[in-house]
């Protein structure tokens, strides 16, 4: 297992879609790897940022033209 | 000893999915023609779906129609959603389709998504910085926000939008494949792809002694 490999199968690992015996040898090299460790670490961060990340509230004119919009076609919808 | 390197990642699974246990039976009210049912699920998605909308077109004014038009076909298609995928999957996957409409409109010779990427052999990151634990904290909430808007905003559309699907939206690689007509393995080596480059964009907010 070398640093390229280790970048290739970065996705699997992430995701624990991985087999044990691929798992294991990945672990053992990042034991030593300092580099390896800190691209895996930040790779799972950057996932786990974006995915908590709350969405920013919609501007209320955005907001108010959705629900106009959407009560025009139910208005049209029920005629 | 230290057992910190010896298990470099705690076995932690990735964000789960939330799922919302009254989703079913608003559908299932919406469905039945209680439009407040139907009002209470757009208000719970809205700044999901804007936020998608935006991340793939890139334009505001695109993001808002997008966002229309999924909340409208999603009311007059929804006696043909079968329950079978989340409601919110299902909203995501239109639209998804919108976005890209928009999107080709725009930019009808610049966004391919099936377009053949360099698959090579992915290297070794160069720029190899520890962030420490909870990077995102030294931000607040609404730089943050921009921070990674704007980070998402330099990949390529067909990077972004496998990121967006896969990681924030949390659907699985079977279902982005679907959504967006791309084999599994594009679906894979894009994904990679976008994961290594924020992480790399980001690399300049979050590394240590950033922003402390």
């Amino acid at each position: 297992m070398n640093c390229r490999s280790i970048v290739r199968e970065l996705s699997s690992y992430l995701e624990e879609s991985l087999d044990s015996t691929l798992k294991a040898s990945i672990e053992k090299h990042l034991e030593h790897c300092d580099d390896c460790r800190v691209v895996v670490d930040t790779t799972k961060k950057t996932i786990q940022i974006y995915c908590n990340s709350e969405p920013a509230p919609l501007p209320e004119d955005t907001k108010l033209r959705l629900r106009e919009a959407l009560m025009q076609r139910l208005r049209r919808v029920r005629a | 000893m230290s057992t910190s390197k010896a298990n470099p990642l705690p076995a932690q699974p990735l964000p789960s999915q939330v799922v919302k246990e009254d989703e079913p039976i608003l559908v299932a009210a919406a469905k039945g023609g209680d439009i407040s049912a139907f009002e209470t699920l757009v208000g719970r998605y809205e700044r999901k779906i804007f936020r998608l909308a935006q991340n793939i077109t890139q334009n505001k004014e695109d993001a808002e129609d997008v966002m229309q038009e999924a909340f409208l076909k999603a009311y007059e298609h929804l006696g043909e959603f079968q329950g079978n995928s989340r409601f919110y999957t299902w909203l995501v996957r239109i639209a998804v389709n919108q976005a890209l409409m928009k999107l080709r409109k725009r930019r009808p010779n610049q966004v391919s998504l099936d377009e053949e990427v360099d698959t090579g052999e992915e290297s070794m990151p160069r720029e190899v910085e520890d962030w420490g634990p909870s990077p995102e904290e030294r931000y607040k909430q609404s730089e943050l926000s921009g921070i990674l808007s704007n980070t998402i905003a330099e990949l390529e559309p067909s990077f972004r939008i496998v990121f967006q699907l896969r990681d924030i939206e949390e659907m699985s690689t079977e279902e982005t494949a679907e959504t967006l007509g791309l084999s599994i393995p594009a679906v894979k080596s894009r994904l990679l792809r976008a994961r290594l480059k924020l992480r790399q964009k980001l690399n300049r907010y979050f590394r240590q002694g950033e922003n402390s």
